[in-house]
């Protein structure tokens, strides 16, 4: 199984972005075989609008099965619903970190987006 | 002849402008209020026969019938206001521009466009002293959507429509902007025959004045300052006009008259009577460079 974590970097070190839409990157994570790869989120960095759809988008094209971040908003978490991915909140540390709490069920999944959505 | 009304920075006057301008006019008049985010020409005119209709953008909506999910749609649309998913394709109406381009794209012609109400469309007349009645156009942005530009297009749409080819040689639109120098304010102006710039003389004024400059520079359209408060603050607007050649229309000096009847929602050509005249001239010599 894959799940996704929103990276402010490439690597297992680098810190959790806590936003999910305009995160720096996504790690996607295999849990079975414990490998990585890393996806760049630069396009919706920049995105005037609707940054969270298209990131869902990407984590959804990714084969994640679960995604880890810090906040999600109400159009980016209705298009995780939909998908039937599980968001999981982290209130930071490191890519790593989060995937040992996720390992040992530390962390809880949302049932609703936890901030509002914005426009810009 | 079309006039936008316009200032860059908020509270300058563009409203007490506009409207004194609207009610000095010779011929038919017509009163834009474009600020549709806080429309409030309106307070200050008596208006009658008031007619409400509301303003509605095409959206898509998917028939799932006929979608094979092939995320043509999605795919195209700049705004990500379409997502696909597997076999589900989601629409986010909100962040839709009305391209219509997911439409034309669709393989499958599954989508189709229905119209969804972003604001309300107010007209009235409004009588004049001693000249015709003003055709008085409101739009209001509703609470909650975020695109202004459609519904001031649709207030400039219909006040054209209600003027023949002739009728818009010979009269006035007088059209009030929002303030600021993007979306709202350009579409408000585009289109406009000449704009002018309401400031005050004070470094917030002369800051957003020169963005507003700018601006109309950029979209090439003729204009002129009118300074407001003329003498609250110093000589830096003057000084800024000589120095870039633009002509200053007219100043407007403190007058606690004014200040009185604004508090009370009286146009400045009814508390301070002396001004209807330098309105009219204003009109008359603009429509004359115009001609």
């Amino acid at each position: 199984m894959k799940i996704a974590i929103s990276s402010s970097g490439p690597t297992l070190e680098d810190t959790i972005d806590l936003r999910f839409g305009r995160a720096a990157m996504f790690i996607v994570y295999d849990l079975d075989h414990e490998t990585f790869t890393a996806v760049d989120n630069e396009q919706n960095l920049n995105a005037a609008q609707g940054a969270g759809i298209q990131a869902a988008q990407h984590v959804v094209n990714s084969g994640a099965l679960a995604i880890i971040t810090g906040h999600t908003g109400p159009k980016a978490f209705k298009v995780l619903e939909a998908a039937k991915i599980p968001v999981y909140l982290a209130e930071g540390g490191s890519v790593r970190e989060a995937i040992a709490a996720f390992r040992n069920g530390s962390l809880k999944a949302i049932s609703e987006a936890d901030v509002e959505g914005h426009w810009v | 002849m079309r006039i936008a009304v316009a200032s860059g920075k908020g509270g300058t006057g563009k409203t007490t402008i506009a409207v004194s301008l609207a009610l000095s006019a010779p011929g038919n008049v017509q009163l834009l209020d474009c600020d549709v985010e806080e429309p409030n020409a309106g307070i200050f005119l008596a208006q009658r026969d008031i007619e409400e209709c509301p303003i509605t953008v095409p959206v898509p909506v998917i028939d799932e019938a006929k979608c094979v999910a092939c995320g043509s749609c999605a795919l195209f649309c700049e705004f990500n206001a379409i997502v696909h998913i597997g076999t589900t394709v989601m629409v986010f109406p909100e962040l839709c521009h009305s391209c219509g381009g997911c439409a034309l794209v669709c393989p499958q012609k599954a989508i189709h466009e229905e119209p969804s109400a972003i604001g309300t469309l107010t007209t009235s007349d409004v009588l004049r002293d001693g000249l015709s009645p003003l055709d008085f156009y409101q739009g209001l942005l509703t609470i909650g959507k975020a695109m202004s530009p459609p519904v001031i297009r649709a207030v400039k749409e219909r006040a054209i429509k209600d003027r023949t080819a002739k009728d818009r040689a010979e009269s006035f639109t007088i059209i009030d902007a929002p303030p600021g120098t993007s979306c709202p304010m350009g579409t408000a102006v585009t289109g406009a025959d000449y704009v002018i710039l309401v400031t005050e003389p004070t470094p917030f004024g002369l800051h957003d004045l020169d963005l507003a400059v700018k601006t109309v520079r950029k979209m090439g359209i003729p204009f002129g300052v009118i300074i407001n408060r003329s003498d609250s603050g110093d000589n830096r607007v003057v000084d800024y006009c000589e120095g870039e050649s633009i002509r200053i229309l007219m100043q407007i000096p403190e007058d606690r008259r004014i200040a009185r009847g604004y508090s009370e929602g009286k146009p400045l050509v009814v508390s301070a009577p002396e001004y209807r005249k330098k309105f009219t001239a204003l009109a008359e010599l603009l429509v004359g460079e115009h001609q």
